[in-house]
């Protein structure tokens, strides 16, 4: 086991984890950043860094650059498995162990994808929107194949227009809120004038891609890959799209498995305040895992985190503007892309909700909570731990979310039996 | 007075679900409550083992008639039971846990219980995953592994077909004279009620005398991804009797279990004085170095999941059967610290014969709650 010491630790290298960095940094912090993938960027900016080119890629690489001027150490493939007290948290990297010990921690885990379960959507060509983003960046070549983007929010337009750049032939985009709202969303862009609402303007006005709202796919056919989508309305009518593949994306749930670890108070997301400080003290949060609101939100947010852990209150109190626009605009996201309720009856009897361990809809759908579901039906006891299907079942059943357990995510046995305490007498 | 049923059943863990099985198929009207779903407890924090244990003559009685019982049961189990008779392997370390080896053969074989002397290199071949060095094992071949959630929950499936009925989950607050009085403003009368609550039992009572009869002795868990054929017996070194049997304030042992799905559960630690049932780092770390030098093959697998809970261990190591001396309707069944997925089975068995006055092939009197009250009977 390796021991390091920093006085700010952040965890969680997209946006918000970036400009925390930098922030704590700029005030004359020793800060340690880690990732658990092996790039910088997060989910949203990742996709586009093996380009340098790309304006994501100039944006990560640039941002980088600062970092490392600034002495920052950035440890990247490094996963936060457990944690001994809630500034000392045990990290995994390459099969070693590492122990870190920090005088604050910056949270910045950020969200994951909301895959909502449908018969069929367990189909060979059947993806997450983000996750087929990330094959396609990784070399999935899509020319010419014919892809139906569908589920919720900005992310299904950005990524369509990604995939067609890749020469993609997009079908359709099936967005399930309604058109009312998606044009009361389109109409509310003004107040948040921005690269991203730009270009989410022009693509909404434009009709440069097969926008159809109000929709949704009800079932996935192939023999067993994916030939053809079923896809319905709020009015019942149904049609029948022929594809090759699906992207599915049915908005973000943050990321809170690492804060709920920490014994930080969690409601939609991780509970902060005007200063980015959860309930734990030494302990904050920004980006995603607070509440989705996008890359914008996720800078400010980091940036105030940054400061504020580094102590530098006023520098973070000067940004309550840029913070206070950002989370209007999250508002409106949640409230203009919210999920109608016909997506909760999708679901048939014997349709997989936990594909680790092929549960059935049949097995869980009456019972309460999570804990005795696992138990009863092994669901979301595979090698994911639940982090597919725990954040469905909390939208199709209500389930709370089951304590979050050590280590957060697989790990060697080998490297687990390193685990040693380094305060005496205290149990976490 | 009009009774509500014949006996009600506190408790739906597997000690629970395996009396109001027995006594629902003798006829009983049987009522099951728990605060929680089935299983809930420290059934499901636990490991599945159906094993003979010789830490005492009484343990060695209910343990080799309990795993009987489990035999009998074995064409009948459901898949979701996920029986598997995978035998007990101990495994000597040196020559001094080998002799420990041919004593308790000679003990278990006394009893009419197989079990074969492994020289080293038997052993490197039943279990090519060992590290070498080791001085060779005993191999009891009748013992078994099930999913114990699963186990308990078939329990009860059979016990409602027979009559009883399980009530949902709903909180106990007190049990005495004949009445189980419910969270819910409901009190249940019965002839007999069977305290079958672990570590929650004692709290239940009107008495006091009990109060630390039942101490919680926590235990770590780690769970692998699947890797088939990493170990094809239950494995457990020989020295986990000092740790079971012996009353260090932390001990950890070598202790796996080969899962129906390819995983591997790796056991064992216990501690007595933690009252909060988080995974302890500390402890964890020593419990994986103890497999890992045992089995050196495990350091490569996976683990996806780990998990902390409580054994309900009494001061001698038997569990608490038996009538309350001053309130004979209640029948304690509780206290069965790491051995009560074995003895589930045969504690049914002696609960029905206190109930009914009916001879039971296991001697009764270690078992007495008696033994265990402060400031003796009746206090």
């Amino acid at each position: 086991m390796k021991r390091e010491r920093t006085e700010v630790l952040v965890v969680g290298g997209g946006p918000a984890g970036l400009a925390a960095a930098e922030a704590a940094a700029g005030a004359g912090r020793s800060v340690m950043l880690l990732d658990d993938n092996p790039r910088l960027g997060g989910q949203l900016w990742r996709a586009d860094v093996r380009d340098a080119q790309s304006p994501h890629g100039r944006e990560v690489d640039g941002r980088r650059r600062r970092l490392a001027a600034a002495g920052v150490v950035v440890r990247m493939a490094t996963t936060v498995i457990d944690a001994e007290a809630p500034t000392r948290l045990w990290a995994h990297c390459a099969d070693e162990l590492l122990h870190l010990h920090a005088d604050r921690v910056v949270l910045a885990s950020g969200a994951r994808e909301l895959l909502l379960p449908f018969p069929g959507w367990t189909r060979p060509g059947v993806f997450g929107v983000g996750g087929l983003q990330a094959l396609v960046k990784a070399g999935l070549d899509v020319d010419g194949r014919r892809v139906v983007v569908a589920g919720t929010g900005p992310l299904l337009l950005a990524v369509a227009s990604a995939l067609r750049r890749k020469g993609a032939k997009i079908v359709h985009v099936l967005e399930q809120t309604s058109r009312a709202r998606l044009a009361r969303f389109g109409l509310g862009l003004w107040r948040t004038p921005s690269k991203l609402t730009q270009g989410l303007s022009l693509m909404l006005r434009g009709g440069a891609l097969p926008l159809r709202a109000g929709a949704w796919p009800c079932e996935a056919h192939g023999d067993p890959t994916l030939r053809r989508v079923t896809v319905t309305d709020a009015r019942g009518s149904t049609s029948t799209i022929e594809c090759d593949l699906l992207a599915c994306g049915f908005g973000l749930v943050p990321q809170t498995r690492l804060a709920r670890l920490l014994s930080c108070e969690v409601d939609d997301g991780v509970v902060v305040d005007a200063l980015q400080r959860t309930s734990v003290p030494n302990v904050f949060a920004a980006g995603e895992l607070c509440g989705i609101g996008g890359h914008e939100k996720a800078l400010v947010e980091g940036q105030i985190a940054g400061l504020a852990a580094a102590g530098q209150l006023r520098s973070a109190r000067a940004l309550a503007g840029s913070r206070r626009r950002a989370l209007a605009f999250a508002r409106r996201l949640a409230r203009d892309f919210a999920l109608r309720d016909a997506l909760r009856r999708l679901v048939t009897d014997d349709t997989i909700v936990c594909r680790c361990e092929d549960v059935p809809w049949s097995h869980v759908r009456d019972h309460t909570d999570a804990r005795h579901t696992k138990l009863t039906t092994r669901c979301g006891m595979g090698p994911c731990q639940g982090r597919v299907c725990q954040p469905a079942l909390a939208y199709l059943l209500g389930h709370g979310p089951d304590r979050p357990r050590p280590p957060l995510r697989p790990v060697p046995l080998g490297v687990l039996a390193e685990l040693r305490t380094t305060i005496e007498g205290t149990a976490r | 007075m009009t009774l509500d049923c014949d006996v009600v059943v506190v408790g739906a863990g597997i000690v629970g679900a395996a009396c109001a099985l027995r006594l629902a198929e003798r006829g009983e009207a049987v009522v099951v409550v728990d605060r929680a779903s089935p299983a809930g407890g420290a059934t499901a924090a636990g490991m599945g083992h159906i094993v003979v244990m010789d830490g005492s003559e009484a343990q060695l009685d209910l343990t080799v008639s309990s795993r009987a019982l489990w035999r009998e049961h074995v064409g009948s189990m459901p898949d979701a039971v996920e029986y598997d008779p995978c035998g007990t392997l101990w495994i000597a370390t040196d020559e001094e846990e080998l002799a420990t080896a041919e004593v308790k053969r000679e003990v278990l074989r006394a009893r009419g219980v197989e079990a074969d002397l492994l020289t080293a290199a038997a052993v490197a071949e039943a279990e090519p995953g060992l590290c070498g060095g080791l001085a060779g094992g005993l191999r009891v071949p009748g013992d078994a592994v099930v999913y114990q959630p699963g186990a308990t929950r078939w329990l009860l499936q059979r016990a409602v077909q027979a009559g009883a009925q399980l009530r949902p989950p709903v909180a106990v607050e007190r049990v005495g004279d004949g009445r189980v009085a419910l969270r819910d403003g409901t009190t249940l009368r019965a002839r007999h009620v069977v305290v079958a609550a672990g570590g929650q039992t004692a709290a239940l009572l009107e008495t006091r005398a009990l109060d630390d009869a039942i101490r919680p002795r926590k235990g770590h868990l780690a769970i692998t991804s699947r890797a088939p054929g990493t170990c094809r017996h239950q494995l457990v070194e020989l020295g986990y009797g000092r740790s079971a049997h012996g009353h260090a304030a932390e001990s950890v042992a070598f202790n796996l279990q080969p899962r129906r799905t390819g995983q591997v559960l790796v056991g064992s630690s216990r501690q007595y004085g933690a009252t909060d049932a988080s995974v302890e780092p500390g402890v964890l770390g020593r419990m994986l170095r103890r497999a890992v030098a045992l089995m050196p093959a495990l350091a490569h697998l996976l683990i996806v999941r780990t998990w902390a809970g409580f054994r309900p261990a009494t001061s001698d190591g038997l569990p608490l059967v038996g009538p309350l001396p001053h309130d004979p309707t209640v029948v304690l069944a509780a206290g069965h610290e790491g051995l009560g997925i074995t003895t589930s089975m045969g504690t049914a068995a002696l609960v029905e014969a206190i109930i009914h006055g009916a001879p039971s092939s296991v001697a009764l009197a270690p078992f007495a709650p008696a033994r265990a009250m402060a400031g003796g009977v009746g206090a």
